[in-house]
C-alpha cells in the first residue's frame, strides 16, 4: 500500500475496557487483542455490548475505566488525525449529504491525510481511484449515492473508508439492511481487502454462521464481556451459543467451506437426534414446550 | 452514466473535481451582486439619473443634493446591506453544517432574537448606546439565546434534532422579541429610536457604525474560511467524522465563535433579519453540491445580494415610505422556508 509500510503491523488492543453510558457499564473490564492483517469477527446477542466495543475501539467513546491502545500507546492522547491514518471506523448508518456524488463520498476519506490548506494531490486521486476500483464502484463514480441500491451504497461507504488508507478497519454491522446475496457481496469484498491488502478487519455482525465462515478469529460477547474466542471452529458450541444467546441449537459443519454452522432448534421444529442420519424415529416431545408448541409439534415430523 | 474507461482514473476524477465551473458561478455571483449595489446607489424616492450616480461616486461636488444622496444615503446602506447580508448567509451556513439541520437560521433559531434584547436592555437601562459598546452585549445575547435553545432542545436526550431544534427556536425568538418589545414600551425614547431596528432596516445606519464593527466581521470571516473542511466531515455524522480524525469539540466551538461574531455584529448593525441566513446557503447548494468551502463562499455572496436586492425593493415599493429590508426578506423567505421543509430529506443514509 502507499504507505510502505507491511500492512497488519499496528496492533489495536483493549486493556481492563470498561465503556458505558450516564454511568450504566455496557462494556465490563475487557481484554483484547485484534490480531493483525486478520479478520476479527464480533458476534453476541442484541445489547450485549459488541457495537459499544467497537465504538470504544474507534475512539469514540471515552472509557470509564481501562483503555483502547494502539501500538502500546492509549489511543485517546494520540492526534486524532494520526489514528485515522492507521484506524478507519464504518458506523452503522453513517449520513451521506444531500446530492453528494460516489466519487465525492469516497474523496472524504481522505480527510486525516489533508492539512488544512493543502490541495487535493495527485496521491489522493491516485487512492480515491484504487478505492473506487477494489470496491467496483468506479463506474458508479458520478452518480448520487441518494440513487443507488442499497448493496451498492455500502460498497460505497467501504471505497470511502478505503480512501481513508486504513491499516485497521472497523465496521459496525456492515451488512446490515441487505438482502443476503448483498450480504455474501460485501463480505466477499472485506476478506478480498484483507488477503489482497492485509488490512486488518474488525467487524461486528448478527449472523452467526456468515460471521463463523468469514472470521479468522471470532469474539463471543454476553453482557458485556468476552466469553469465549478464538478461530470459529474452537470458538463455537452448543454451550457458548446457548450461553450467548440463550438460544439452543445444534452445529454442523458448513458444507462449503466446513466452518461451524449453527442450526437453531427453537419451540415449533423437532429436535431430532440424529439430525442427520434421518431415522425418522419421532419427536422428542420432552423438549418441546406445553401451549402452541404441543399444537404446532406434530405438524413438523 | 457516460461511457467509462476502466483503465485510467478519469471518471473518478471528472465525477469528483468541479472547480472551475464553481469559480465561474463565484464570479458570475460576484458580478450579480455588484449590480444589486448599483441599483442600491442608483434607485430610491428621489429619482436621480444615472449619469448623476456615477458621477456622485467618481468625482462628488459638495452641496449638490442628488450626490448628497448617493453618497450619504444610499452608499452606506447599501455598503451596510453588503456586509450585514454576507455575514448572515455565512452564518446560516455554518449553523446548517455544524448542527446538520437544514432549517437552522441565526433568525429561526432565536439568535438574533437574543441579540437584540440583549442590545436593547443595554440601550435602555446601561445607557450604552455607542455601536462598539452594544456589540458586546449583541454577542453575549446569540451566545445564550444558543445556549438556551440548543440546551432546551437537548433534554431528554434528543439534542440537535432539525424540528425539535426550530420549534425551541421558535419559541426562545418570539419570548425575545416579546421581551424586547416589552422593554422597549417602556421607554418611549428608545422605541423611538429603535423602532427601525427592530424590524431590521438598513436605512439611517452609519457606516462609521460598520467601520467600528469590521473587525469582528473579518475575525467571524476567517474563521469561516478555515471551517469548511470540518463541516465536510460533520455531515457524515458525528462517528464517522471522529473516524476519520475530525476533532468535534474544536469544529463545534470554531462554528460557535463564527456563529456568534457575524451574528451579533450583523444584528448589532441592523438589527433581526431573518431568512437570510436559511434562504442563502440553500441556493448555495444547489449550485455547489456538497463542499462546504464552496457552500460558505457563495452563502456569504447571495446572502449579501438577497439583503441589498430586499432593501432595494422595500424603498421602491413602499409608496411614500420604505418597506424596511427585515420585511421584505421575510415576505419571501416564508415561501423559501416552506420550500425547504418539503425538499428537506435530513438524515438519510
Amino acid at each position: 500500500m502507499s504507505a510502505g509500510r507491511p500492512a497488519g503491523r499496528h496492533e489495536l488492543a483493549a486493556r481492563a475496557l470498561r465503556l458505558g453510558f450516564d454511568g450504566v457499564s455496557v462494556v465490563h473490564d475487557l481484554d483484547l487483542v485484534v490480531p493483525g492483517a486478520r479478520t476479527t469477527v464480533i458476534v453476541g446477542a442484541n445489547a450485549c455490548g459488541k457495537s459499544t466495543l467497537l465504538r470504544g475501539l474507534a475512539r469514540i467513546l471515552r472509557p470509564e475505566r481501562g483503555a483502547v491502545t494502539l501500538d502500546g500507546r492509549e489511543i485517546r492522547t494520540l492526534p486524532t488525525r494520526e489514528v485515522a491514518r492507521i484506524v478507519g471506523l464504518l458506523p452503522q448508518q453513517p449520513l451521506a449529504p444531500e446530492d453528494i456524488s460516489v466519487a465525492d463520498l469516497v474523496g472524504r476519506g481522505r480527510h486525516p491525510h489533508r492539512a488544512w490548506a493543502r490541495r487535493w494531490s495527485d496521491e489522493d486521486e491516485r487512492v480515491v481511484a484504487d478505492a473506487l476500483a477494489a470496491t467496483g464502484t468506479l463506474e458508479l463514480a458520478a452518480r448520487r449515492v441518494d440513487t443507488l441500491s442499497g448493496g451498492q451504497r455500502q460498497r460505497a461507504w467501504i471505497a470511502m473508508a478505503l480512501a481513508q488508507d486504513p491499516d485497521i478497519l472497523l465496521l459496525d454491522e456492515p451488512t446490515s439492511f441487505l438482502d443476503v446475496a448483498h450480504q455474501i457481496d460485501v463480505l466477499d469484498l472485506l476478506c478480498a481487502l484483507n488477503r489482497g491488502r492485509g488490512t486488518t478487519v474488525v467487524m461486528v455482525l448478527h449472523d452467526l454462521n456468515l460471521a463463523a465462515r468469514y472470521a479468522d478469529h471470532l469474539v463471543v460477547m454476553a453482557e458485556g464481556r468476552i466469553v469465549a474466542s478464538g478461530p470459529p471452529a474452537e470458538v463455537i458450541s452448543v454451550e457458548i451459543v446457548r450461553e450467548a444467546y440463550g438460544l439452543e441449537c445444534r452445529i454442523i459443519e458448513d458444507p462449503v467451506c466446513g466452518s461451524p454452522m449453527v442450526v437453531p432448534v427453537g419451540r415449533f421444529h423437532t429436535d431430532r437426534p440424529a439430525a442427520s442420519s434421518g431415522s425418522g424415529g419421532g419427536g422428542v416431545g420432552g423438549l418441546l414446550l406445553p401451549g402452541p408448541a404441543a399444537r404446532e409439534g406434530g405438524e413438523h415430523q | 452514466m457516460a461511457t467509462i474507461d476502466t483503465a485510467a482514473h478519469a471518471p473518478a476524477a471528472a465525477a469528483r473535481r468541479r472547480p472551475v465551473h464553481l469559480l465561474w458561478g463565484l464570479a458570475a455571483s460576484g458580478a450579480a451582486l455588484a449590480v444589486v449595489v448599483f441599483l442600491g446607489l442608483a434607485l430610491g424616492a428621489r429619482s436621480i439619473p444615472l449619469d448623476v450616480v456615477i458621477d456622485a461616486l467618481v468625482e462628488p461636488r459638495a452641496g449638490d443634493n442628488d450626490h448628497l444622496v448617493v453618497r450619504e444615503l444610499r452608499l452606506p446602506r447599501t455598503v451596510i446591506g453588503v456586509a450585514v447580508g454576507a455575514a448572515l448567509g455565512l452564518c446560516g451556513a455554518i449553523l446548517q453544517g455544524t448542527t446538520r439541520n437544514p432549517i437552522a437560521d441565526p433568525g429561526l433559531l432565536g439568535l438574533n432574537a437574543g441579540a437584540s434584547l440583549a442590545v436593547v436592555g443595554a440601550i435602555t437601562w446601561l445607557g450604552i448606546a455607542s455601536p462598539a459598546g452594544v456589540v458586546w452585549f449583541a454577542f453575549a445575547g446569540t451566545a445564550a439565546a444558543a445556549v438556551v435553545v440548543y440546551g432546551i432542545s437537548a433534554l431528554g436526550g434528543a439534542g440537535g434534532e432539525p424540528m425539535r431544534l426550530a420549534l425551541v427556536g421558535a419559541a426562545v425568538a418570539a419570548a425575545a422579541t416579546s421581551l424586547t418589545t416589552v422593554v422597549l414600551l417602556t421607554d418611549l425614547e428608545t422605541l423611538e429610536r429603535y423602532r427601525f431596528w427592530v424590524v431590521g432596516s438598513l436605512a439611517g445606519r452609519e457606516l462609521d457604525t460598520l467601520v467600528a464593527l469590521s473587525p469582528f466581521l473579518i475575525a467571524g470571516v476567517l474563521i469561516s474560511i478555515g471551517i469548511g473542511r470540518a463541516l465536510d466531515a460533520i455531515a457524515l455524522g458525528d462517528d464517522l467524522a471522529t473516524g476519520l480524525g475530525q476533532r468535534l469539540d474544536r469544529a463545534r466551538w470554531s462554528s460557535a465563535a463564527a456563529v456568534i461574531l457575524l451574528c451579533g455584529t450583523a444584528t448589532a448593525i441592523a438589527g433581526p433579519i431573518a431568512f437570510v441566513g436559511l434562504a442563502a446557503p440553500h441556493l448555495a447548494r444547489r449550485i455547489t453540491g456538497p463542499e462546504h468551502r464552496w457552500i460558505l463562499a457563495y452563502s456569504a455572496v447571495f446572502g449579501a445580494i438577497m439583503l441589498v436586492a430586499a432593501d432595494v425593493v422595500g424603498r421602491i415599493a413602499g409608496g411614500p415610505g420604505e418597506i424596511e429590508a427585515g420585511l421584505v426578506v421575510a415576505m419571501f423567505g416564508g415561501p423559501v422556508m416552506i420550500w425547504v421543509v418539503r425538499s428537506a430529506r435530513p438524515g438519510r443514509r
